[in-house]
């Protein structure tokens, strides 16, 4: 389903090359729910650029869909964001001044659909908020607002969801319930991978593909929660060794 | 995107900072008003002045001496033309229905202790017909007190009651010059015509002007009344033809008066009218364009402070199309509010200085079409390089703003 093979992607900074991402890659099957963890500075924010249509990588290439991705032009990735990706961000990233409904329909507007309303509802509903559609994300408590931004992200029905710290911003019983939220679309058949550099989000996925100065690594051996998943990461995943 | 849900979120967008949009739009809003309103009045001023000028009929023909000069340098009038030559185109010229020599130049004028200097105008009562004037109060001199040398004056409104106040000049006696003349009559008030105000002046019988007052033999201007529906061309080449034999020139030397009629009047006045008009436009469009950079300015501002959004917008699937249109119609929206509250404001602006001042104001659809397209113009032009720059921002720094 997604495959990106030998993904490279340095950055100059401060008179520094910094390999944000060595040589990395990750392959997520169709129906997976995986976590790519590490440490701030391992490269998981670049992977998730990548492999989120924002940015491209140097070298190496990015098939989603079976449909290499990595050489498309500006106009074409966005159309992809648009239709095979959905975001979902740690601090929401909804628009303000536009109602939960509205915000839900605006990538279907940006993809030309006449449907929008009535697709947008849908995903509301999915998300369990087809009561608080009209209000504006001010009215609406944390836990709220990241399941309208979950309904966005899936209202396009995308090939996979990208959650970039889901839980981050959340008090822990919420971020729970995000997280069962997650597993529930999970069990209905979407893709989800989840970037986070904590261990306990970690563990509700299936796998978890762990970085490390750019590389893909095996977590730390202290890592209580992690290490319960290794086995089951090496039967799953043996090039993530 | 369906393109009334970008106006949509454009005007929400206006809305959420009413007071910056307002601002930002107040340039368009005063420099719409001032173009329609300048041209309006520019165009009302031109439109009275011509019908003054027709008013007064158009088979006029006024006669000056040729000015002397080389190389387009006036150094002098020449002074050539005498009361006989007027007596002589009176006589001698065909349609020729009344004619009113001119001479004038400024003395001060008395009475008691108030005194003002002002132009003292000699000429016959034939010149209150040819010139459109009326008698207020009082007469005119006649033609008898003009051949009699008579020390009579009619004032002007304004010379009246800048000497007389509120009481009633006729019959006092006024100086000019020092010399004594008795009022007969006061003119009725034509208004300011901005180069020349008719009502302060005085006027007295050309002969006393001539001989009494500036003890010259020479007139200024001949102003010569021809009969309605009669050929102008025709009277004017008699007249250059009887100056030329009576002031003795011989052939290929040129004429030595120069005769202008209404038409040459209109179309001289009305080519500076239309400059002036076309100034006060463009006094108009430059706070127009000082506006476009004003919304230009909050449309920076805009996007900087919506970085984010774009951010947001561009991950969840914009094109660099979509972000611009996007940024361009909230630029077109503010100019084109603008344009319309100035267009509101300037219609406004030009009735009431219609209401208020002597001059009427006109409004032609075409300097409303002109300002309104114009700022729509604007709103396209200084909001395109705000919505470039959004629309070029980069979707991975653009969600990491803060």
């Amino acid at each position: 389903m997604i495959r990106a093979e030998n993904l490279v992607k340095t950055y100059v900074l401060g008179g520094q090359v910094v390999h944000a991402l060595d040589d990395v890659s990750v392959t997520i099957r169709e129906g997976e729910m995986v976590a790519i963890r590490g440490p701030s500075g391992s490269g998981k924010s670049t992977l998730m650029n990548i492999l989120g249509c924002l940015d491209r990588p140097e070298t190496g290439q990015y098939f989603l869909a079976g449909e290499d991705v990595s050489k498309f032009s500006k106009n074409a990735l966005a159309e992809v964001r648009n239709r095979r990706i959905g975001f979902v961000f740690q601090n929401f990233n909804l628009l303000p001044r536009m109602s939960a409904l509205e915000n839900v329909e605006l990538p279907l507007h940006y993809a030309g659909r006449h449907d929008a309303v009535k697709a947008a509802r849908v995903a509301l509903e999915t998300v369990g908020l087809s009561d608080r559609s009209h209000h504006e994300p001010a009215q609406l408590s944390g836990g709220q607002r990241q399941r309208v931004a979950i309904a966005r992200a899936l209202v396009t029905n995308p090939a996979i969801l990208l959650a970039d710290e889901p839980t981050g911003a959340l008090d822990s019983k919420t971020g729970e319930e995000i997280l069962a939220l997650f597993k529930t679309l999970n069990a209905n058949g979407h893709t989800i991978l989840v970037v986070t550099h904590d261990a306990h989000v970690a563990a509700h996925c299936q796998r978890e593909i762990y970085l490390h100065d750019g590389k893909i690594a095996a977590p730390p051996n202290d890592d209580p929660v992690a290490m319960s998943q290794i086995a089951a990461d090496k039967e799953l995943l043996p090039e993530a060794v | 995107m369906l393109f009334w849900m970008i106006v949509k979120v454009a005007f929400k967008s206006l809305m959420a900072n009413k007071l910056r949009s307002i601002l930002a739009m107040l340039g368009i809003i005063i420099g719409v008003a001032a173009v329609i309103a300048m041209l309006a009045i520019g165009t009302g001023a031109k439109q009275q002045v011509l019908d003054r000028i027709s008013a007064m009929g158009t088979n006029l023909l006024y006669i000056h001496p040729s000015p002397r000069g080389t190389a387009g340098v006036i150094s002098g009038t020449q002074l050539n033309l005498s009361d006989d030559d007027a007596r002589a185109i009176l006589q001698k010229i065909d349609h020729v229905k009344g004619l009113a020599p001119v001479v004038s130049r400024s003395f001060q004028v008395k009475y008691l202790n108030q005194n003002t200097l002002t132009q003292v105008l000699g000429t016959t009562p034939t010149y209150l017909s040819i010139r459109d004037f009326e008698v207020e109060s009082g007469r005119m001199f006649s033609d008898f007190e003009v051949e009699h040398w008579d020390r009579v004056a009619v004032l002007g409104p304004l010379t009246a009651s800048n000497l007389f106040g509120f009481s009633d000049p006729v019959g006092q006696v006024v100086k000019i010059n020092g010399i004594n003349f008795r009022v007969v009559g006061v003119l009725k008030s034509k208004g300011d015509q901005g180069w020349f105000n008719p009502d302060d002046q005085v006027i007295v019988p050309y002969t006393v002007e001539m001989h009494v007052l500036m003890g010259v033999t020479y007139l200024r201007e001949i102003d010569v009344q021809c009969e309605e529906g009669s050929d102008l061309d025709a009277a004017q080449n008699d007249i250059f033809a009887l100056m030329r034999q009576r002031h003795k020139i011989p052939a290929g030397m040129p004429d030595d008066v120069v005769i202008q009629n209404q038409s040459q009047f209109i179309e001289a006045f009305s080519a500076t009218a239309t400059t002036f008009t076309i100034l006060l436009g463009t006094v108009g469009g430059i706070s127009l364009l000082v506006g476009g950079i004003g919304i230009m300015n909050i449309m920076l501002v805009t996007v900087t402070e919506r970085t984010r959004e774009i951010g947001i917008r561009k991950a969840i699937g914009a094109r660099e199309f979509d972000i611009l249109s996007q940024f361009l119609i909230e630029a077109m929206l503010m100019s084109g509010v603008g344009g319309l509250t100035g267009m509101g404001l300037g219609i406004g602006t030009a009735w009431l200085v219609g209401q208020v001042s002597p001059f009427p104001t006109i409004v032609r659809v075409y300097s409303i079409v002109l300002a309104l397209v114009f700022s729509a113009g604007v709103g396209v032009f200084f909001g395109f390089y705000p919505a470039t720059r959004a629309a070029k921002l980069d979707p991975i720094e653009a969600l990491r703003y803060e």
